[in-house]
């Protein structure tokens, strides 16, 4: 038997039963797209995880006050948080260690924000030095951000995150020259920033940029810091980076033992590690959750499969007597096998992509459809007819031809 | 063409073995028209699987063409089947819910040496050997009437031009005066194009148009011969 005689053999014979056939694909047009679109949200979420991290800087290092021993147990560093960093810190860090690229000081604070139009906001407030763009590559969006005179004459000026500006002057406003109060007192906005696609975690949308100085000054009214970002100059080099710093610190703070030690340094490239693998922990449970359903579809298969053998038992004894060999029989049943797991597997993808697609436009969570969730979802529908198939197709070859046309 | 030498066939269900076939001996040459008869459970359609390379006797010599049908393996009995031998049924077992010429051209699928060219080519002198009306081809099989389906049975048989056609209770399921036509077919695809036919049938006005009769009853050759008498069957 030739192969396209079997293809078109398999075409006839699923036709021939037209609302079977469809119900069994659609088992497996449900697996496959759930098994899609499942994976879509977990790499989707990943993806923008990474981004937004990698938005961050992966070569940052990031000194904060206070002591944490894990990741999982970070504290905000605003008002009553430990005040053991002050702009010294940074300046013996800028000198003394090296690999450094930039350094920059921060002081934070969570404050309510208030316009003259009466809208107002609580927002973070960054008290950050010139520095602070070019390691966190922020872009404006309106007008420039803060310069060295702003920060050397204490200027009461302020950058908006574009979250913040939408929620104090409306979506696509310019409030450049206009006036803002925080803690009661007037800034002039200077500038927007553009958006930098966060949500939730350490959204880098919705504060307010003033100087340093400004912010010592007027908001906090101390010298310390609420952290000290360092750019390394490569990522290779950030754990020796981290170990100087460590040395340094602990030797000004007069610390010996470094588990009491009065800051915590968190290195970029770890959290992008954890939260990438709790990510892939999380697209793991979503696709094994969705491979459920298409293991469920293939016994379907098998199901129709084993039906199907029976019902055409007299078929395969008459296709026998006409010359059919074991082989081509079960050629014939397997084909039918895979050629619905194949349709099924391909209108899954497309199901998977808009289901995705869907979620993506009115869930608000980004999705990701990877090359290879595709090709293994095709790869595993095509196996599924196969190990589903190839009972049902041994059972057919192997029937007794004179048993078979005698069938009733 | 077809030598059979004390042919047994047995079949053991537990302890009890079954002699179905008893020393079964005859040959037909080529382009005979013989009928084989007998009441029912005289071994006859066991005979006919044996002859139709669908079943292997017990004991014994069944040679098809100087070739000893014993020693084949299954895929090379597969092919004599496919090659060499055209089965008609009773119940005419066509592929429903497929055209005329479709059914037609099914043993070509297992024959690999028919280009599909030409299939089409074979199917349409089948069909028009075995006297079906053009206009009927392109019917569905379960639109006609069960004359017309054995015709579409018998182009079936004749498509691959077979050295031998076994026809198993052909007229079974159809009336008489149908039944008499589609014996008048298998009469004139004798005479003319000289295929060998084996009729089996336990009714003696069917098998009294073949030119031989071979009786069997219990297993054995109760009577061969080819003046048209029958001895043990009565008529209905």
């Amino acid at each position: 038997m030739i192969f396209s005689d079997l293809i078109q053999e398999t075409y006839f014979s699923l036709s021939a039963n037209k609302a079977r056939s469809f119900l069994t694909i659609l088992g497996i047009v449900i697996g496959i797209g759930s098994v899609i679109a499942m994976i879509s949200v977990g790499q989707g979420a990943a993806k923008d995880i990474e981004s937004n991290i990698q938005s961050l800087g992966s070569n940052l290092l990031v000194i904060s006050p206070g002591n944490q021993k894990s990741f999982g147990s970070m504290t905000r560093s605003g008002a009553g948080s430990a005040s053991t960093l002050v702009a010294n810190d940074a300046e013996a860090i800028e000198q003394e260690v090296g690999y450094i690229e930039n350094i920059a000081s921060t002081v934070s604070s969570r404050l309510q924000v208030k316009t003259t139009k009466g809208t107002n906001t609580n927002t973070n407030v960054y008290g950050v030095d010139t520095v602070y763009l070019s390691i966190k590559s922020i872009q404006m969006q309106i007008g420039s951000f803060l310069n060295d005179a702003h920060v050397n004459n204490i200027s009461k000026v302020a950058v908006l995150g574009p979250t913040a500006r939408d929620d104090l002057f409306g979506e696509e406003a310019d409030p450049t020259g206009q006036k803002i109060r925080i803690n009661n007192l007037e800034f002039t906005v200077i500038g927007v920033t553009q958006s930098k696609g966060g949500t939730g975690f350490g959204n880098a949308d919705d504060l307010i940029y003033v100087p340093i100085t400004t912010a010592q000054r007027y908001l906090t009214g101390n010298e310390s810091l609420s952290s000290i970002n360092v750019q390394v100059v490569s990522e290779e080099l950030m754990s020796d980076a981290q170990q100087q710093i460590t040395n340094l610190l602990l030797l000004r703070h007069k610390i010996s033992d470094s588990a009491n030690a009065d800051f915590t340094i968190v290195n970029q490239a770890d959290v992008l590690d954890a939260i990438s693998s709790v990510a892939m922990t999380m697209t793991l449970l979503l696709g094994s959750i969705a491979g459920i359903s298409l293991l469920v579809g293939g016994i379907g298969i098998m199901n129709m499969m084993l039906t199907t053998v029976t019902e055409r038992t007299r078929e395969i004894g008459l296709r026998k007597s006409l010359g059919a060999k074991n082989n081509d029989i079960g050629a014939q049943f397997l084909a039918e096998s895979v050629a619905l797991t194949f349709v099924g597997g391909i209108f899954g993808v497309l199901l998977g992509w808009l289901i995705a697609f869907a979620i993506t436009k009115f869930g608000g969570t980004n999705t990701s459809v990877t090359t290879i969730s595709v090709l293994l979802a095709c790869g595993v529908s095509a196996l599924i007819g196969i190990i589903f198939g190839y009972y049902p197709a041994r059972r057919a070859a192997k029937l007794n031809p004179i048993d078979a046309l005698r069938y009733e | 063409m077809i030598k059979c030498q004390k042919i047994n066939k047995m079949y053991t269900r537990g302890n009890t073995g079954l002699q179905v076939l008893n020393d079964v001996s005859f040959e037909i040459k080529k382009g005979e028209f013989v009928a084989i008869t007998g009441p029912s459970g005289s071994g006859k359609s066991t005979l006919m699987h044996i002859l139709g390379a669908l079943d292997r006797p017990t004991s014994g010599t069944y040679l098809l063409n100087d070739k000893n049908m014993l020693e084949l393996s299954d895929n090379e009995l597969a092919e004599i089947r496919s090659q060499k031998i055209g089965f008609v049924f009773q119940s005419f077992n066509l592929l429903s819910r497929s055209t005329v010429l479709r059914n037609v051209m099914v043993p070509l699928l297992y024959d690999n040496n028919t280009p599909k060219e030409e299939r089409r080519n074979k199917a349409e002198k089948a069909l028009i050997a075995s006297g079906l009306d053009e206009d009927r081809w392109q019917h569905l099989s379960n639109e006609l009437s069960g004359g017309q389906m054995q015709r579409v049975a018998i182009a079936r048989a004749l498509v691959n031009d077979p050295d031998l056609i076994l026809a198993d209770e052909p007229t079974g399921n159809l009336d008489s005066k149908t039944g008499e036509v589609v014996l008048n077919t298998f009469k004139k695809l004798n005479r003319e194009k000289g295929h060998t036919i084996i009729l089996i049938t336990h009714e003696r006005y069917v098998a009294q148009h073949a030119d031989r009769i071979i009786e069997i009853k219990d297993g054995e050759i109760v009577s061969d011969r080819s003046d048209g008498a029958v001895l043990s069957l009565k008529d209905k």
